[in-house]
């Protein structure tokens, strides 16, 4: 009896606060936008019966998305956006990583503290730094200004340059932490083995090191990626008019236009595409427990 | 390996440059006198008058933490238990989907969260304010408390639990004097991550959250989106200090914990 209550109490909250809800999306989405309180006339009601219910979908809504040059394009920049970015983060994120891994032991603890520290603080705050930074009269520019390098300010914020450092920013510590977990653990006579039997330094790396730590890799670019691609906060802050990301699409659909059912629909197929890395990430990460034990 | 190679520490410096310098611009720029925030006009700590007598972010900043809090203990209690019934509850009907449910709010983007929770609570006609927020709040921060207890369950020895049993002990008392105490640690840190997610969270509050009740990250968002704004920065800044101090604490005890449980584990070998 216990054990019911204990199990049905979880079970029930997610399935009415997450399930339940995403059903209504998909409900919405099928439905029919309206000038009206909600804004979307209901296309068919569950009473009627599964054949009924069938009968009457409606996907209109998809249709729309596929004629709008604006949606296909947004999520095919949110594709990009999020790829390049992930090669940064990691371009950055693994000589980082490495060196945390090779750093004396006692000062390790305090390094990953100085990692995680950005994680803890708000999120907004940290991409509202870089709009002091990044803007015209801001002080990269006044300081390559007071250098001589230029002689016009750069436009960098609200451009997709200010979104791309945004990202790599905030993500950076998604990125170092599981590499550094994978590097801590590997064995350094694999290395010195490796040298012994000729390898020079960087093949020793290539080789060696790159291999053994890929579940990290692949563990951090998953986690920056999927997060990105819905990202909302940082193109919204930091992006132009032109910055096309699927999440600033969502809330502008929803928000500024009212169009529920659009917006319902653009949401039904971010989180389709999403559906992809995320089986992969569960996959590895997988992978990674059983060659633990 | 005891000395960093130049390569190590070239890259390690510059990584840590780029994460803390805008951070510290940030603090530096709430002491400006100026209101252009990008011209030094001298020292001042102007702009953290103003932002006491700012009855709008007073106001915020107390739904916020009050949301914070509700949220992130019902989300310990809810979360542990999904925990104990992922870790230990073997099987049941639809034990699939409770751990893809679990799991599923981690990776979804908030703008879908926020977007299906807020066509809930109008479905059902609920009024937004406080209430939704904290709905909202506690679903998502759930799943991360859930899954920081259920790393600490696995790895718990589950003999213990076993040896308090046949000693007399009921169910509920071994778990009260024997696994709580044992992954309290780990209810502690999933509780301060439910806490600073909420406190942090924008996108979901944006959602559900109506005219009645409004948090600090939606404050902060509606008034950096029309540019810099030195009130911010002071506001940041209290908020860098909060959590540094805390976390540095954190980090502290953690350590003496540590260090006392190496000396316990090493009287327990001598006996």
């Amino acid at each position: 009896m216990r054990r019911v209550v204990l199990i049905a109490i979880p079970y029930l909250w997610l399935l009415a606060l997450f399930l339940v809800p995403f059903a209504i999306v998909l409900k919405i989405a099928l439905s029919d936008a309206a000038i009206a309180r909600p804004p979307y006339i209901p296309q068919f009601d569950w009473a009627s019966g599964i054949w009924a219910f069938l009968a009457q979908l409606d996907f209109e809504n998809f249709v729309w998305l596929t004629e709008d040059d604006l949606y296909w394009k947004a999520y095919l920049s949110s594709l990009k956006i999020a790829a390049v970015s992930t090669a940064f983060t990691l371009l950055l994120g693994y000589p980082m990583a490495y060196g945390l891994a090779r750093a004396p032991e006692e000062w390790r603890p305090t390094l990953i503290m100085l990692v995680i520290l950005p994680f803890w603080t708000s999120f907004l705050i940290r991409v509202y730094a870089w709009m002091g930074i990044l803007s015209n009269e801001g002080l990269l520019n006044q300081f390559l200004m007071t250098l001589g390098l230029i002689d016009s300010p750069f436009v960098i914020l609200n451009t997709n340059t200010a979104v791309y450092i945004g990202i790599v920013y905030t993500y950076l510590p998604f990125m170092i932490l599981p590499i550094y977990a994978a590097l801590e653990r590997l064995d350094g006579a694999l290395i010195e083995a490796a040298e012994d039997l000729g390898c020079s330094r960087l093949q020793a790396f290539w080789l060696v090191t790159i291999p053994l730590s890929r579940a990290g890799i692949i563990a951090g670019c998953f986690l920056v990626f999927i997060p990105t691609l819905g990202e909302f906060v940082i193109p919204s802050l930091l992006g132009g008019s032109d910055t096309l990301m699927i999440g600033k699409v969502l809330w502008e659909e929803f928000f500024s236009n009212r169009d529920w059912p659009v917006a319902s629909a653009v949401a039904v197929v971010l989180l389709l595409i999403l559906i992809v890395p995320i089986v992969l990430f569960q996959r590895n990460q997988q992978k990674q427990q059983e060659a633990e034990q | 390996m005891t000395r960093l190679s130049w390569f190590n520490t070239v890259s390690l410096t510059l990584g840590f440059a780029f994460l803390y310098i805008p951070m510290i611009i940030l603090v530096i720029y709430s002491f400006n006198e100026s209101k252009l925030v990008t011209v030094w006009g001298g020292f001042s700590t102007k702009w953290y008058g103003e932002l006491i007598h700012n009855e709008a972010f007073l106001k915020a900043a107390w739904v916020t933490l009050k949301v914070a809090a509700i949220s992130s203990t019902i989300a310990t209690v809810i979360g542990t238990m999904a925990a104990y019934v992922m870790v230990r509850g073997g099987r049941f009907l639809g034990r699939t989907l409770f751990s893809g449910m679990i799991y599923a709010p981690l990776v979804m983007p908030e703008v879908i969260t926020g977007l299906s929770l807020l066509l809930l609570f109008i479905g059902i006609g609920l009024d937004r304010g406080v209430l939704t927020i904290v709905l909202a709040h506690t679903t998502f921060a759930m799943c991360y408390v859930s899954v920081v207890v259920s790393s600490r369950l696995v790895t718990f020895d589950r003999s213990l639990e076993e040896a308090a049993l046949d000693l007399g002990c009921s169910q509920t008392d071994a778990f009260r004097l024997v696994t709580l105490p044992i992954i309290a640690p780990a209810v502690i840190s999933g509780w301060l991550l439910a806490f600073t997610l909420s406190l942090d969270d924008l996108v979901l509050a944006s959602f559900t959250a109506g005219p009645s009740a409004t948090t600090l990250p939606i404050k902060i968002f509606s008034a950096v989106r029309l540019g810099v704004d030195p009130q911010i920065n002071a506001l940041s800044t209290i908020m860098i200090a909060i959590v540094t101090i805390g976390v540095i604490t954190a980090s502290l005890i953690t350590k003496r914990q540590m260090v006392r449980q190496r000396q316990d584990e090493q009287n327990a070998e001598r006996l």
